[in-house]
């Protein structure tokens, strides 16, 4: 056992801070020491995706850090995309729409790695939609109803730039 | 928690961070760790200090001048990827990027990361090797740099000393129109490569080759010139005959196996790549002089 670290940080726009071990990965942190479980865990090498969380808004692998390392960063998981009321984001309710949550494991990555490209990119194309989702291994080979969803999204958000 | 239990440190200076490697029996670096955290999380690499770059803000720098780029070794692979100012000066790397794992191993991952990693078949070392780029290194006896050529030695191994951080990475710039290319075979878009080719050639007014580099990754242990291919082009009229006899030459020598593709189908690849890599720079490189300067 090393010296404990110290992690402070947000989450959702709500601060904590707690002694952790310092090679706690961020995914393990989240899950276990902020009882934030909907960030999955799946391969804890990189390849699958399903721990993707927005770090200062920008997509990252939650298991490929250390939480340490989160300290005075701003992290967003997928407990922090539905509206303040509750309900569903646009997004999330595309998935459910277009069958696009199949088993659910890999969901929390895709939603938070789309939530960065729809916010980067509002007129991003389906084969940027896939090359997107290529980092994000879905096991159910339902990749269909999921770029459907984030079509859908697209055409919403900006369809002036669909028309181009 | 997969990964042995190490201590942490968090330099916030390169001096510091080159402090504390001296001061430490089995340290690591740690860039964007996107190479080695998987390593330490599959207890391939079990360090018993862990010395974090990312503080170190001196290190993540993009400096684009007239005759070279200068980039920091911390420099993520993002920055780059959605510099403007990058892009036009060498779309090649651009292109190389597209290719290195995915949008969120890019957001975190550095140049330096990946040069320093030295995986074989990894995108930015082969682009910096055709560029001909010049590695700046630190360590307790000072400043030293070499080019790329000469860093990378073998499989996952650099000439870095024990005790030496690499800090940034330098690239002459091409001047005057040139093409360029860099091409990939992949299982899938950000796999690792199987094999993966980059070109940089320029033309004269007659479509002869005055200028060439082809550098090569996948293939063998480590990234590799293709000198051979680049002698048979340069002083030549540039056409698919010649395209197709040089790129043959590409597949000559030895290549790795492994569960992704025997030694022959990578010496394959490496003809079929370099011949496409060619092809395209020479077209952009025609395109590049009849457009307006």
């Amino acid at each position: 056992m090393t010296a404990p670290a110290t992690v402070a940080l947000t989450v959702n726009d709500r601060p904590y801070e707690k002694q952790v071990d310092p090679r706690t990965t961020l995914a393990d942190f989240l899950r276990q020491h902020l009882g934030l479980t909907g960030t999955h865990v799946g391969c804890e090498h990189g390849a699958c995706g399903a721990c993707t969380v927005l770090l200062d808004g920008q997509s990252v692998r939650a298991c490929l850090m250390f939480a340490v390392q989160a300290s005075g960063h701003a992290v967003t998981t997928v407990e922090g995309l539905a509206n303040p009321d509750g309900s569903l984001s646009p997004l999330q309710s595309a998935f459910r729409e277009h069958h696009g949550l199949q088993c659910g494991f890999c969901t929390p990555g895709m939603l938070m790695t789309l939530a960065e490209l729809l916010r980067d990119n509002p007129a991003a194309t389906e084969a940027e939609v896939r090359d997107t989702l290529s980092g994000n291994l879905c096991r159910c080979t339902g990749y269909a109803g999921i770029v459907a969803a984030a079509l859908d999204v697209l055409a919403r958000l900006a369809p002036e730039a669909k028309d181009r | 928690m997969k990964p042995a239990p190490f201590a942490y440190h968090a330099p916030s200076s390169l001096a510091a961070a080159v402090d504390l490697l001296a001061q430490n029996e089995n340290a690591k670096i740690l860039a964007g760790g996107q190479s080695l955290v998987p390593m330490m999380n599959f207890r391939l690499a079990m360090p018993d200090h862990l010395i974090d770059l990312n503080p170190v803000t001196e290190l993540d720098r993009l400096t684009v001048r007239t005759d070279s780029i200068e980039i920091g070794a911390m420099t993520r692979q993002r920055r780059m990827e959605f510099s403007n100012e990058l892009r036009q000066a060498c779309p090649i790397i651009g292109e190389a990027l597209q290719h290195v794992g995915h949008r969120q191993t890019r957001n975190r991952g550095t140049i330096g990361g990946s040069l320093a990693h030295a995986d074989p078949s990894a995108e930015l070392p082969t682009v910096v090797l055709a560029l001909d780029g010049v590695i700046e290194i630190r360590g307790p006896r000072g400043t030293r740099s070499m080019p790329m050529a000469e860093f990378a030695l073998g499989f996952m191994t650099t000439a870095l000393e024990p005790d030496e951080i690499m800090s940034a990475v330098t690239l002459p710039r091409w001047q005057g129109p040139h093409g360029y290319a860099f091409v990939e075979f992949a299982r899938r878009l950000g796999d690792f490569a199987v094999a993966a080719a980059a070109v940089m050639m320029a033309l004269d007014a007659k479509g002869t080759v005055t200028r060439v580099a082809v550098a090569l990754a996948g293939v063998g242990p480590v990234q590799s010139r293709l000198t051979a291919v680049e002698e048979a082009l340069r002083g030549h009229r540039i056409e698919p005959a010649l395209i197709d006899s040089a790129a043959a030459l590409a597949a000559e020598g030895d290549a790795n196996e492994d569960i992704h593709a025997s030694a022959d189908y990578r010496r394959h690849l490496a003809q079929v790549l370099t011949a496409r890599g060619l092809a395209t720079a020479a077209r952009r490189a025609q395109t590049q002089m009849k457009a307006p300067a």
